[in-house]
């Protein structure tokens, strides 16, 4: 047992609980840290399922291997093998595993549990619960988290804030946190420190991300020494609708069934779109790609959207296209209920009568705090076609740790499996698996740590300079307006680096993000107050999500190829020699910079090829 | 009605009436901010123009209102207030709808307000802690042995996957709990939320094997006998989880649990 230890788990979304659950079990104490209660975490968002092979797909001639390929294949082998090859050997144990938690997956006649056919793969592997995957295993790792809690080894932070790693002698020894609600900041020592904190869609403004994921806990990380991979990797989804608050997912089943997406072919049209008769009407991807139509894959569906607002066509000359389903049978439009209701509570529209408006939205974030493992080389199991295969040593102390030793990251915030794009259902397991994999190994590794540190004046100087920093951003009276430096940052990030990225665009948009932390410099808040003050909280992040954008424009920039999510228009090709390489981006103190390393992806198992989704036919 | 048709319609401006509380202990007190008209705003994005630029309509630069939110897909429960009197999810709430005609004497005034039967941390944002402490008392979850491959779950049939569904979506939001004539914030009653959440866990095969202590919680003081049968809950519920099905369940299973109970006392 780790006699007096604890360990600190940071965000608790599925990552986050998987890890405390594991960690838990092993029989370190966990301090779980979390800006909101733990159960409404930004993982309940997720809706269509996670993927596993499974005993009917396994008749039908799939297998783990092949779950694996898909994964390295789609995220166009920018995946580091050996993690993709342990988690999807590991996910039909954790189906299992969260199937015996009580999660209410879909059943079938028998009472097995059902499957649905999802993107990239020709076997059905996903696992559902009804709508709502997401929270429904969400709510089943809360559970166990709440049983451990009830035991006395987990003790929930919920409404409390990350500020920084607090790092001594090169060795992650806690945290510094803040109360949300009281203002209090303190330390937190522990053994270990899982950072488990999601996305950073927030950097885009608006995204499909919940409003905690600011991507400011991997910053501070990152401001801390923690070197990000791959930042450039943002997944857009296709279809969402845009809100005034944030960008809401139009599930790709609607074109699937045979809705359309077009534009007025007049520029800034104002027409009731009901009115506008079919001859003026740009059904653009019909057109331009007569043999897909509108369900050309989904990073083209995504280009042609957003090309054709560029060029003023978009609905009122904004950024909005019609996704149609009007002129479906009533038949297919019930099909499609569950969407469409989401839809229509969003919007006020019915979309059975209206088109829905729908843009490109920033959906994933692939890259993010860069992480070791430690492989291993073992037989193969049934499936596997190679004498040997490299997984992850189980219980290695340094899987998925940051090079600063002692803080480990985990899910989204972490920038293994997923490579330059994600799969859809893949996000749900990543994040368990991190969890439940690597839980072990941060208790291995707490168990090496001396029983107390004495790291005292380093707690102290830390938490100093946070309740300095917070002082400092109270008493500023300057010029800016922190929402609006931030709508600025979000409009800017989504225009020079999302759908389409091209080199003198990102220049100027990373001139803009200087410009941005010079005026950061000069705001000023709204409210100076000492209790709740969500003013300060905001404030404060976008001081983190400058950098970070800049680290994002940055490896834009210098991966000068495109490659699954990262498309350049002036280097349309993949190009492996030499851009088949993990972008490393440090944090140069000293010049406020981020600086660029590339370093080789082993290629232990799945030699490279060609992506040619969607190119098959013709 | 077709959306320009709907917007033309609409006032250049409008006013959120917001009731404010500056700490725990301080007096509540409304301020007004006037604000202008644009299609698709929700309740989220109108606290975002306030917090942008929180001036009231007398021109008075003040503090930012403070609340509560996180998915803004109605999924995660947190932003739920009191919103021209009913309670819901600010998120699933737009202008346009708080605006149709016939909506009452309140005209172009919208009034949001946070929950009445939870603690004001500041403004709208609520401490629904007593919620979540419920669950523990409760014993919410499936005790399983741990975290090793012991193979799947108990085999259930598509119809139980649907029952225990339509509690599973509960996202603690309180929905339930703020419309509940029963509970208040200086009593005992637990409220419909956690009456559901010991049936979706009874249901459940190995979950089950917890259910007399739940009874036991249950058939006690702010159990299932406080409950006054208005079935407001079931009305507010934004997720139209089965509410009173499940008092209703908790009943007859705490009777049998009772009787066994009385019979077993005296061995």
């Amino acid at each position: 047992m780790t006699q007096g230890k604890r360990v600190i788990v940071v965000g608790g979304g599925l990552a986050g609980l998987a890890a405390t659950v594991r960690i838990a079990e092993a029989g370190t104490p966990v301090d779980l840290v979390s800006m909101v209660p733990v159960k409404r975490s930004h993982s309940v968002c997720a809706q269509g399922g996670i993927n596993a092979c499974n005993d009917v797909a396994r008749q039908q001639g799939y297998s783990e291997w092949q779950h694996m390929d898909e994964t390295l294949y789609g995220g166009d082998f920018l995946n580091h093998q050996p993690p993709v090859y342990e988690m999807t050997h590991w996910a039909p144990r954790i189906i299992d595993l969260l199937d015996r938690m009580g999660v209410p997956f879909n059943r079938t006649t028998e009472g097995f549990r059902d499957l649905r056919l999802f993107g990239g793969s020709l076997f059905k592997r996903t696992h559902f619960a009804g709508a709502s995957t997401g929270q429904q295993l969400l709510y089943g790792l809360d559970e166990q988290v709440r049983r451990y809690e009830a035991e006395g080894k987990v003790t929930k932070y919920e409404f409390w804030e990350f500020l920084a790693p607090v790092m001594d002698e090169g060795v992650c020894r806690g945290i510094i946190a803040q109360d949300m609600r009281t203002m209090e900041i303190r330390s937190l020592p522990g053994a270990a420190v899982v950072m488990a904190t999601g996305g950073c869609g927030l950097i885009y403004g608006k995204s499909t991300m919940s409003m905690i994921c600011n991507g400011a806990a991997a910053a501070r990380c990152y401001i801390a020494g923690a070197p990000l991979g791959n930042p450039e990797m943002i997944q857009v989804h296709p279809t969402a609708i845009p809100g005034e608050d944030k960008c809401r997912l139009m599930s790709e089943s609607a074109r699937g069934e045979g809705g359309r997406v077009w534009v007025p072919r007049k520029k800034g049209d104002t027409r009731d779109p009901r009115k506008i008769p079919e001859a003026e009407r740009y059904y653009f991807l019909e057109e331009k790609y007569p043999k897909y139509g509108n369900l050309v894959p989904r990073d083209i569906a995504t280009r042609e959207i957003f090309w054709v607002c560029q060029e003023g066509l978009g609905i009122g000359g904004g950024n909005m296209v019609y996704l149609d389903i009007t002129h479906l049978p009533r038949e297919t439009k019930d099909k499609l209920a569950a969407i469409l209701e989401i839809y229509e509570t969003f919007t006020g529209d019915d979309p059975r009568e209206t088109p829905m408006k729908i843009f490109p939205a920033v959906h994933y974030s692939m890259g993010g705090l860069y992480t070791v493992y430690t492989p291993e080389e073992r037989p193969p199991v049934p499936g596997d076609p190679l004498p040997g295969v490299v997984g992850l040593k189980h219980g290695a102390p340094d899987n998925m740790m940051t090079p600063l030793k002692g803080l480990y990251a985990f899910g989204e915030l972490n920038y293994q499996y997923h490579g330059a794009t994600r799969l859809g259902a893949n996000a749900l397991l990543s994040c368990i698996f991190d969890g439940l994999f690597c839980g072990l190994s941060v208790h291995n590794y707490a168990l090496e740590q001396p029983a107390s540190s004495n790291s005292t004046a380093a707690f102290q100087q830390a938490a100093e300079k946070e309740k300095q920093k917070a002082q400092k951003l109270i008493d500023n009276q300057g010029e800016h307006n922190p929402y609006e430096l931030h709508q600025r940052l979000g409009l800017e990030m989504t225009a020079a680096a999302t759908v389409v990225k091209e080199e003198s665009r990102m220049q100027q948009a990373r001139e803009s993000v200087r410009q941005m932390k010079q005026q950061y410099k000069s705001i000023k808040l709204a409210d100076a107050g000492g209790w709740t003050n969500q003013n300060l909280m905001f404030a404060r992040a976008l001081g983190d999500m400058l950098p970070y954008a800049e680290a994002i424009l940055a490896a834009s920039i210098a991966r000068k190829e495109s490659r699954g999510s990262h498309y350049r228009s002036d280097y349309t090709q993949r190009v492996d020699d030499p851009f088949h390489k993990t972008t490393v981006v440090s944090y140069d103190s000293a010049a406020d910079e981020p600086k660029i390393d590339w370093e080789d992806i082993p290629l232990p198992m799945v030699p490279l090829r060609a992506r040619t989704y969607g190119k098959v036919e013709g | 009605m077709s959306q320009t048709e709907t917007t033309s319609k609409r006032p250049s401006r409008f006013t959120v009436r917001v009731k404010r509380q500056d700490d725990p202990r301080s007096a509540p007190y409304f301020q007004a901010f006037e604000l202008e008209y644009r299609p698709n705003l929700n309740v989220i994005s109108i606290l975002q123009m306030i917090a942008a630029k929180p001036v009231t309509t007398e021109g008075k630069q003040v503090a930012p209102v403070a609340w509560d939110c996180n998915c803004l897909e109605e999924v995660c429960g947190a932003c739920t207030m009191v919103i021209n009197g009913k309670v819901r999810q600010a998120c699933s709430c737009l202008l346009d709808e708080l605006l149709a005609p016939g909506r009452g004497a309140s005209g172009e005034i919208v009034t949001l307000e946070p929950m009445s039967k939870f603690p004001v941390v500041r403004d709208l944002f609520v401490d629904r802690q007593r919620m979540f402490d419920n669950l523990l008392k409760i014993k919410a979850w499936v005790p399983i042995d741990g975290t090793h491959a012991r193979g799947p779950g108990p085999r259930e049939t598509q119809e139980a996957q649907e029952e225990r569904y339509a509690i599973s979506r509960c996202m603690t939001c309180g929905c339930c709990l703020e419309a509940c004539p029963q509970f208040t914030k200086d009593n005992m009653f637990r409220g419909a939320q956690i009456m559901a959440q010991a049936m979706y866990f009874n249901r459940h095969d190995t979950g089950k094997q917890l259910k007399d202590q739940r009874l036991d919680v249950l058939m006690g003081e702010g159990g299932v006998h406080d409950c006054g049968n208005a079935q407001n809950c079931v009305k507010v519920c934004p997720k139209e989880i089965p509410l009173t099905e499940a008092i209703g369940r908790a009943g007859r299973q705490i009777t049998v649990h009772a009787i066994k109970k009385f019979f077993n006392a005296g061995k």
